[in-house]
């Protein structure tokens, strides 16, 4: 009996060694000098922040940090306040041409982004949309998914409470705001970490718009800066490669309720 | 509300409505009724713009391209060559080996991130203590930078890495992972299982918490092995599930092999000797190395085509129809 009960905590534990164990060699490389780096023991000899002096003063890791969440945050915004205001108008609204603008909208979720690619280049070409915040952003503004998700969840809300709001006088910007908005928050809030985290993560579209280093995003900039500046560097990788992760867990880690609550709402619907 | 009324009543208690203020009520109608359209119509404006100007001719022009001779190095003129780029995709032994890349990464890395995300979730549901903490750890990778995992797997996997390291304390050969033809393509399809064990795992555990105790129960008074438990009832009843995470999961592994690819493999290309090219590493290489739109928007056509064949065949095999 006691048997049985303890073999899936050691299954567990050698696993959670597997997924953490990446994080700790990374972060044990960060701190290590150069000529440590080698030497592999998981717990530094005389661990150091030079690496991370290094790459706060020498290259542009800052910059392309601040790049990177301003962009993940405009395109969560504009993601929310989008796809949200459209599926809660064809949920709940019957107009001329509905049905063919849901159709639409849904044709789009069977495109790849590959597809869209050399399309958005041209256009950006053309506009003079390469190498600006514009140009990483457009494509991101609204997504199919997003709507498809929240005209799911805007169908439940009662016709009766809409039309309570408008007899009260309620103007429809009102009522989409004050009514409907609070009673899909958390599909809302699903939305927006999924959105904010593919955006954080983009590295195919930022890497073909963006040629100035100083606009390149968190991924592009670490991909380059690895391969180029840093190349064989291990130590200033890896440090980079810290950076980039540890935020992002931290937050994870904060907000891990919500998160894992998202993905199994917008999963089983 | 009545349900037997009079019909001379209401038509008495109707007039007597329109008599006393018609004007009001068809005014605040007819005012609500244009006010509605006009915030339809106002609120849809940008995105009928967006999906028309950003996804649907965009789509449409890729059709259009995949047609054409058209290099933005050579030439301005972008001349109707029928099928010509499409055959000779079909002739290009990269492209070929491209596609069966693509189909290896599907297939090994699909059915692992399932079965991890099913194995984590059942041990997790076998638990009860610490189940929050080993979600989150299983859970952390997927929300990491893939181009930063994707750096740190070469450093661990380095000929004189940790892990050779540890092979060689243990009396194993040190492996060449990356650099070698034949491990590169597992050991990065591993990476990407690795990455994604904790999204499948939450979905399988709310999968789970779905299932009544009641069938486990119904089970064991039939005398049903563990195993019988397992495929006679988890399954089935887990089926939904396993279907969005098969569909989902490919088309997320069809967009990460890029990253993943580009940030591991030897030459960030898809080496060695295209042993880990995929077809969107392939494609960007047309269109933004040798600069062939044309052949690259030939190549996403094929891409699009074979990712909608495998969702249809995917929805079609996984979904069963099982009697309880």
């Amino acid at each position: 009996m006691k048997r049985s009960k303890l073999w899936p905590y050691l299954l567990l534990i050698i696993g959670a060694v597997v997924m953490v164990f990446p994080f700790v060699w990374m972060l044990s490389t960060s701190l290590k000098a150069p000529m440590d780096i080698f030497n592999l023991n998981i717990i530094p000899e005389s661990p150091t922040l030079e690496n991370y002096k290094h790459i706060f003063e020498e290259s542009l890791f800052l910059r392309w940090f601040l790049n990177s969440i301003i962009i993940a945050i405009i395109t969560t915004i504009s993601v929310l306040f989008f796809d949200t205001l459209v599926g809660y108008i064809i949920a709940k609204f019957s107009f001329v041409g509905r049905t063919v603008l849901f159709i639409m909208i849904l044709s789009t979720l069977m495109v790849p982004t590959e597809m869209l690619i050399i399309p958005w280049y041209m256009m950006s070409s053309d506009f003079g949309w390469t190498d600006t915040y514009w140009g990483i952003l457009f494509p991101g503004l609204m997504t199919g998914f997003g709507v498809f998700l929240m005209r799911q969840f805007m169908e439940k809300i009662p016709d009766d409470l809409i039309n309570a709001a408008r007899i009260d006088g309620m103007n429809e910007f009102a009522i989409f705001f004050k009514v409907a908005i609070p009673q899909v928050w958390p599909a809302i809030s699903a939305l927006g970490i999924f959105t904010f985290l593919s955006n954080w993560n983009a590295f195919l579209w930022p890497l073909i718009v963006i040629e100035s280093s100083g606009l390149r995003t968190l991924p592009v900039g670490l991909s380059f800066f690895s391969s180029g500046e840093a190349e064989s560097k291990w130590h200033l990788i890896m440090t980079g490669a810290t950076i980039s992760v540890i935020p992002l867990i931290l937050v994870f880690i904060l907000l891990q309720r919500h998160i894992i609550k998202g993905i199994t709402l917008t999963g089983m619907k | 509300m009545k349900t037997h009324h009079n019909p001379s009543n209401q038509t008495e208690t109707n007039q007597s409505t329109t008599t006393n203020k018609p004007s009001l009520m068809t005014k605040l109608k007819g005012s609500q009724k244009r006010q509605k359209y006009i915030f339809v119509y106002t609120c849809l404006l940008l995105p009928i713009l967006f999906y028309l100007g950003i996804r649907i001719l965009p789509t449409l022009f890729t059709f259009n391209v995949g047609f054409r001779d058209w290099n933005l190095l050579s030439s301005d003129a972008a001349p109707f060559v029928g099928m010509d780029n499409y055959v000779a995709l079909f002739q290009d032994e990269v492209f070929i080996r491209s596609i069966f890349n693509t189909i290896l990464y599907i297939a090994l890395g699909v059915t692992g991130q399932l079965m991890f995300g099913i194995i984590v979730a059942l041990l997790l549901h076998k638990i009860n203590r610490f189940v929050g903490l080993f979600r989150v750890i299983y859970f952390i990778p997927y929300v990491t930078s893939i181009v930063a995992i994707s750096w740190v797997f070469q450093w661990i996997l380095m000929g004189n890495g940790i892990i050779n390291d540890l092979f060689v304390k243990i009396g194993i050969p040190p492996q060449p992972f990356l650099n070698s033809p034949d491990q590169a393509i597992y050991v990065i399809i591993a990476a990407m299982i690795w990455q994604s064990i904790g999204f499948q795992m939450v979905l399988f555990l709310a999968g789970l918490e779905n299932i009544p105790e009641m069938l486990y129960e119904a089970a064991d008074i039939d005398g049903a092995t563990p195993w019988q438990k397992f495929w006679r009832v988890t399954v089935p009843l887990l089926n939904p599930t396993i279907v969005f995470s098969a569909v989902i999961g490919t088309i997320n592994f069809i967009q990460i092999s890029f990253t993943q690819v580009v940030n591991m493999s030897v030459d960030g290309s898809g080496g060695p000797l295209n042993s880990t090219l995929s077809i969107v590493v392939y494609i960007y290489q047309l269109a933004f190395r040798q600069f062939d739109m044309g052949l690259a928007s030939a190549a996403t056509v094929i891409l699009f085509l074979f990712i909608l064949g495998l969702t249809l065949f995917q929805m079609k095999v996984l979904t069963k129809k099982f009697d309880y």
